[in-house]
């Protein structure tokens, strides 16, 4: 079992929910990066999704584009976010979770990707703009090495596409909340309720809920309806505006 | 060899190794959707007939080929044959892919449409297939661009489009792909997004490869009318590479050398140009696999070119398959030799060339004065210069 499935089970026999916060690496700094991932250890943060910047975040709004953009002119590469990850395993007792475009990881090279992502203790991965179809160079090693590969489903997704990616999502499942992309307003109706139920028919595997949660009554209620509540943008932007995000996370912390 | 192009891509939409689909997973479906619907129609007697008399009596097709006498004479070489896709309406090919696609829209019960645009020809295109079709049209475009192609902007706010400007980024065409995959992942329930080239996820590049092929299908025709033979070369720019593959793909078959044009912008050496295949290397970008102009990290780099149209960061995954095939070969042209031929066309034949298609053009000078004066060549004048006489005036230091 991996470290990211024995968190899920752990909660899942305390009869809690995970909480995964997400951070752009090198907003504003990659110093600044290590001091946040220790702030939301302590504040409550079951998992941590550290993200990796990309010229072109196309699943991605405003907010996190900006990050993006910022974390770029500091610099920040892939090879540093692993560096950095080595760094902060040191002390850090959570599941990290990397979230990135594909391009840095083809680029880098998959193989290559998946042994440093590993050696650098990452316990997962998320690639927003990589589907199963095209995933098996990354899933085939993956597996071997140990790293979880986590796919998204959506609201658009279909039976077929459900099976299909719940089937090869390791770790957990990522269902992006909105028909959208990060930052948009969440909308939680029965379509959201309908989708996650499929998804618990298609599979066991846990599954995590993110895009558009932005405060802690909506985390309140889509950790009754999930097991892990994402939250990201609404992180990001307070860090962008210099404003202390511990206290935010523990409110969320306590409605999840 | 040859039968093999016909059943490209394969059903995952890979050309060889390139091609693909990287994308959000939300709009999979969407994709799938399309994928269908662009299955079924193509074989569909009234959408195919619909489209044939629109292609007749709104285009303006078949376009002429038409032998530029005077320039033929003015390099003394090759015969240089001009297919004039500037004579299409809104004038440019772009309107082939665009005028088809709001018509699979319609049929797929979508009510908008919306599009990038670079040179704002593709904008146009599709503002003018969303009005005749009646649907709700919005285009994305680069700060950069809208300033460079000011006419274009006015001309899809006439038409009824909304043009909305996008500055983030490089504030060029691939900030406004971004953005545009960004509303149709948001709105992908009602909303057909109209892509402009042979480029992103599957289905489009075989799928504006089709629509484009009709450029080739007519050309063919005509030089075999005109020369009584097939022509010895053919030279087309490329920018994501349709009105090249447009002209190329019914000539796949044949003993014809084929020669494709990237912007060279200010030389390979000064980073400053769109010219993928002299100076990027394979990547993912934007739904597909192919060359890209990337740094090591894999962050896409900034690109130059004179023109918009060909100022992007990647390449046609089937024009990747082609060079590897060595079946088309790839050059570039910079933006002076660009310049060069806008004005060269203009006062030997009385045709202003739009910036993209003066590549092509400066290209076909080189070619032809190496090849006897028995060759033929056969050049795509993708589209027509007036959007860019504005920009040339400024490079000149006029102020119009
Ligand atoms: C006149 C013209 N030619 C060529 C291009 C380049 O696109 P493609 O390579 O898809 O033909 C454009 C793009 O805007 C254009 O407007």
């Amino acid at each position: 079992m991996s470290r990211i499935e024995q968190v899920f089970k752990d909660l899942r026999e305390a009869g809690r929910k995970a909480l995964i916060p997400y951070i752009m690496a090198g907003d504003p700094s990659l110093e600044a990066t290590k001091k946040f991932v220790s702030d939301l250890e302590r504040s409550g943060a079951d998992i941590i999704e550290i993200g990796v910047p990309f010229s072109d975040p196309l699943a991605d709004g405003p907010t996190i584009q900006r990050a993006s953009e910022r974390s770029l002119q500091q610099g920040t590469t892939l090879k540093k976010v692993l560096a950095l990850v080595k760094e902060i395993k040191q002390y850090c007792g959570i599941p990290l979770v990397l979230m990135t475009y594909f391009n840095p990881v083809f680029k880098l090279g998959v193989r290559r990707f998946i042994k440093d992502a590993v050696g650098a203790g990452v316990d997962g991965v998320i690639i927003p703009d990589l589907i199963p179809e095209e995933a098996a160079e990354l899933t085939g090693p993956a597996g071997q090495y140990g790293l979880d590969t986590v796919f998204l489903l959506a609201p658009t997704s279909t039976k077929d596409r459900i099976s299909k990616v719940a089937g090869v999502s390791t770790g957990f499942i990522y269902y992006v909340s909105i028909t959208g992309i990060t930052g948009s307003r969440l909308s939680m109706g029965k379509a959201m309720r309908d989708t996650l139920n499929s998804i618990k028919k298609a599979s066991e595997k846990p599954v995590a809920v993110g895009f558009g949660i932005s405060n802690p009554q909506e985390a309140a209620r889509v950790a009754g309806l999930a097991d892990g509540v994402i939250i990201g943008s609404a992180i990001v932007k307070r860090i962008a505006e210099g404003r202390d995000i511990k206290r935010f996370v523990r409110s969320i912390r306590k409605a999840v | 060899m040859n039968k093999k192009f016909h059943k490209l891509p394969d059903a995952k939409g890979h050309f060889g190794r390139y091609g693909g689909r990287f994308v959000p997973e939300t709009l999979m479906p969407a994709l799938i959707e399309l994928e269908r619907a662009y299955g079924k129609y193509k074989k569909d007697r009234n959408f195919l007939n619909e489209l044939k008399s629109l292609q007749r009596d709104f285009i303006g097709r078949p376009t002429p080929l038409y032998f530029a006498r005077n320039l033929t004479e003015h390099v003394g070489g090759a015969r240089i044959y001009l297919k004039r896709e500037d004579l299409c309406h809104t004038g440019a090919h772009k309107i082939n892919n665009a005028l088809a696609q709001a018509l699979l829209a319609r049929k797929m019960g979508k009510t908008r449409i919306i599009a990038e645009t670079g040179a704002g020809q593709h904008g146009v295109a599709t503002a003018t297939g969303a009005a005749l079709t009646g649907l709700e049209c919005e285009i994305y475009m680069g700060s950069e661009d809208i300033r460079r192609q000011a006419l274009n902007v006015f001309r899809m706010r006439l038409l009824g489009a909304k043009v909305t400007e996008v500055s983030i980024g490089s504030k060029t065409l691939k900030d406004a792909i971004n953005e545009a995959l960004r509303d149709w992942t948001t709105n992908v329930r009602n909303t057909h997004y109209v892509m402009g080239t042979v480029f992103g996820p599957h289905p489009y590049p075989a799928m504006v490869r089709d629509f484009q092929s009709i450029i080739g299908v007519e050309a063919r025709r005509q030089i075999l009318k005109a020369e009584q033979r097939l022509p010895d070369c053919l030279i087309a720019c490329v920018g994501g590479g349709s009105n090249s593959i447009g002209l190329f793909y019914a000539f796949l078959k044949d003993d014809v050398k084929m020669t494709g044009v990237e912007a060279g912008g200010r030389g390979i050496r000064t980073g400053m140009h769109a010219a993928r295949f002299a100076g990027g290397s394979l990547g993912i970008f934007q739904g597909c696999k192919s060359y890209l102009l990337q740094d090591s990290n894999g962050n896409v780099l900034g690109t130059h070119s004179v023109s918009a149209g060909l100022d992007y960061a990647s390449v046609g995954p089937e024009h990747c398959y082609l060079r590897d095939i060595e079946k088309v070969r790839y050059t570039y042209a910079t933006d002076r030799e660009a310049l060069k031929a806008f004005e060269l066309l203009g006062r030997t034949e009385g045709i202003i060339p739009a910036l993209e298609s003066a590549h092509a053009i400066a290209e076909a000078v080189k070619t032809a004065s190496k090849m006897s004066r028995k060759s033929i060549i056969i050049v795509n004048l993708s589209g027509r210069g007036d959007k860019d006489v504005q920009e040339v005036a400024g490079i000149k230091g006029i102020n119009l």
